[in-house]
């Protein structure tokens, strides 16, 4: 998965062509730890098919508000930069991203 | 399903669900833990951690939750992140939402509670978006904005107090009179004090407003009924919690009417071999302290389960001769001037009959299922099957020579 940041942000996801998954995630967010070995399984079955980026909030503060991301964790999916869809709070499970790929991808 | 059979399996990783593992698997029982999320629990949550014992200010909630963790996992307990969906208490096999089915001896249920909602407008759709459970989570967005606490319980108060490092006010909206919280004494003191929290009384909140971020609450005055409108950036609410235990309903399992799990004082739950702990289970104090106590309780008392029921089974219903389990307690004056007469006649069949002394008073469980009230009661057992029971004064030698008559050539 790649790390995107203020600096790349724009580049790789505003930029970017097809479709994106950006996974917002803090270092004291549990639940966006427990998540995150999933969403990596993810990236390995579907990152053929969509971009995988993960977005630490902390340091990038402004960035996720500017995403109106006020809170974790989010999964959120952008295509062609525009933002589309996204999971938050208990709604982020593996079963549910992934279901929402396939659903983005249909 | 493998074939292995576990001597505790633990559903839910919270403190209590942890210090169940702890106590099993330091009994060297293999136990295997199931979490769905990451171990910790609610406990996780919340940075102020101040009243676990011997843990004074500066622990967090997770640097706890971390420590219990490691602790279970360095006496052997295993740890597998899954979601439990069914549990057949019967059998003990237990099913997760990946589709892997685990059997166990004995049970622990340790699924603790999670937030309330207030199911008011915009709650739902701004979570994530300035709406948030968690102060530990999200607090740190909210640098240099102004949010809102609603409630006023120990966790609304001690969570507003974290939101004022970060925020640049913190309004809590509390539904009693002025100057009246339920939280401790002691932490309403401290927020009394702190120049960054701001009151609203005798309200709740009616709306959550914004355009894909929070922009402004609605409050209501439950005394006028009157409703204003607040500017602000973030919402945590923190309105008590339900219990996690939908997925055990319908089982058989007694639940009280708000859903929490009813026990007994050694965790026992209307199942045998099934036990609850921590926050879903119908308890005065809900705490870290308190899970943690009722995880050591149940797993000692799964332990004694185990050797009891493996005992009984190994002694009475698999053996090959006829068995007079004889239950009776020795604080009983009755049993003990019937017990000589019971003990020469079985003696005296030699190797063809077994005698096996049920103390009801150490394990009410068994004389519980073969419905044992008097004392002393004699329930004759042949290959597993009950043959006869004798009651008290029923008890003589020649009543138990008559039951035995058949079954002894
Ligand atoms: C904000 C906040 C602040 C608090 N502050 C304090 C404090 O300062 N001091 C204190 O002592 N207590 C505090 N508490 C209370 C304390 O956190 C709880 O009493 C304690 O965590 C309860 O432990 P538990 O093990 O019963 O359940 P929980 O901590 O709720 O853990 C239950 C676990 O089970 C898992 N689970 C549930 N269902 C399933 C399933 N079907 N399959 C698999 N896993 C499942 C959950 O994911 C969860 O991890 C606070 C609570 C909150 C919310």
């Amino acid at each position: 998965m790649l790390e995107v940041h203020k600096d790349n942000f724009e580049a790789e996801v505003l930029q970017a062509e097809g479709l994106v998954l950006v996974d917002f995630w803090g270092p004291k967010c549990e639940s966006c730890l427990a998540v995150m070995p999933d969403v990596e399984a993810l990236a390995e079955k579907y990152g053929d098919r969509l971009k995988f980026c993960k977005l630490n909030t902390q340091g990038n503060r402004r960035l996720a508000i500017s995403q109106k991301v006020l809170g974790l964790p989010v999964i959120a999916f952008y295509r062609n930069g525009e933002k589309i869809d996204e999971l938050a709070k208990d709604d982020v499970t593996k079963e549910n991203i992934e279901a929402k790929i396939l659903e983005l991808l249909a | 399903m493998s074939d292995k059979v576990y001597d505790i399996l633990i559903v839910g990783g919270g403190p209590g669900g942890l210090a169940a593992a702890i106590y099993g698997a330091r009994a060297r029982l293999n136990t295997l833990l199931i979490e769905k999320g990451k171990t910790g629990g609610q406990a996780a949550t919340t940075e102020d951690m101040e009243n676990y014992p011997g843990f004074a200010r500066g622990t967090t909630g997770p640097g706890l939750m971390k420590a219990f963790t490691e602790h279970a996992e360095s006496f052997g307990a295993e740890i597998v992140r899954d979601e439990v969906v069914k549990i057949d208490m019967e059998e003990k096999v237990v099913h997760t939402k990946s589709g892997a089915t685990y059997k166990s001896k004995t049970i622990i249920l340790a699924p603790g509670a999670v937030p309330r909602t207030l199911n008011i407008p915009g709650e739902f759709a701004l979570r994530g978006k300035g709406v948030s459970y968690c102060a530990t989570c999200d607090a740190d967005f909210f640098e240099e904005l102004d949010v809102v606490v609603l409630g006023n319980g120990d966790a609304a108060i001690e969570e507003a107090g974290y939101l004022t490092k970060f925020a640049n006010s913190v309004t809590i909206i509390v539904i009693h009179d002025e100057g009246i919280l339920d939280a401790a004494p002691m932490l309403q003191e401290r927020a009394f004090k702190n120049p960054k929290i701001k009151w609203v009384w005798n309200s709740t909140l009616a709306e959550i407003k914004g355009d894909g971020l929070v922009e402004s609450v609605v409050i209501k005055n439950v005394k006028t009924n009157e409703l204003t409108e607040m500017e602000t950036n973030g919402v945590f609410i923190y309105v008590g919690t339900v219990p996690q235990t939908e997925f055990v309903k319908d089982t058989g399992l007694e639940l009280d009417e708000r859903g929490y799990i009813v026990t007994n004082e050694k965790m026992e739950t209307n199942i045998d071999g099934v036990f609850a702990v921590g926050d879903a289970r119908v308890k005065y104090l809900r705490q870290v302290v308190t899970a943690a106590a009722d995880g050591a309780i149940a797993a000692v008392a799964a332990e004694k389960y185990i050797v009891e029921e493996e005992g009984f089974r190994q002694s009475v219903l698999e053996e090959d001769r006829p068995v007079a389990v004889v239950f009776w307690s020795p604080m009983v004056q009755k049993a003990i001037e019937m017990m000589p007469t019971i003990e020469t006649t079985i003696d005296s069949y030699g190797e063809k009959v077994k005698l096996w002394k049920m103390d009801t008073y150490r394990n009410q469980r068994v004389a519980n299922r073969y419905n044992v009230t008097k004392n002393p009661t004699i329930v004759l057992f042949n290959k597993g099957e009950v043959v006869a029971t004798l009651e008290e004064d029923a008890i003589t030698e020649d009543s138990i020579r008559q039951a035995l008559a058949d079954l002894v050539s």
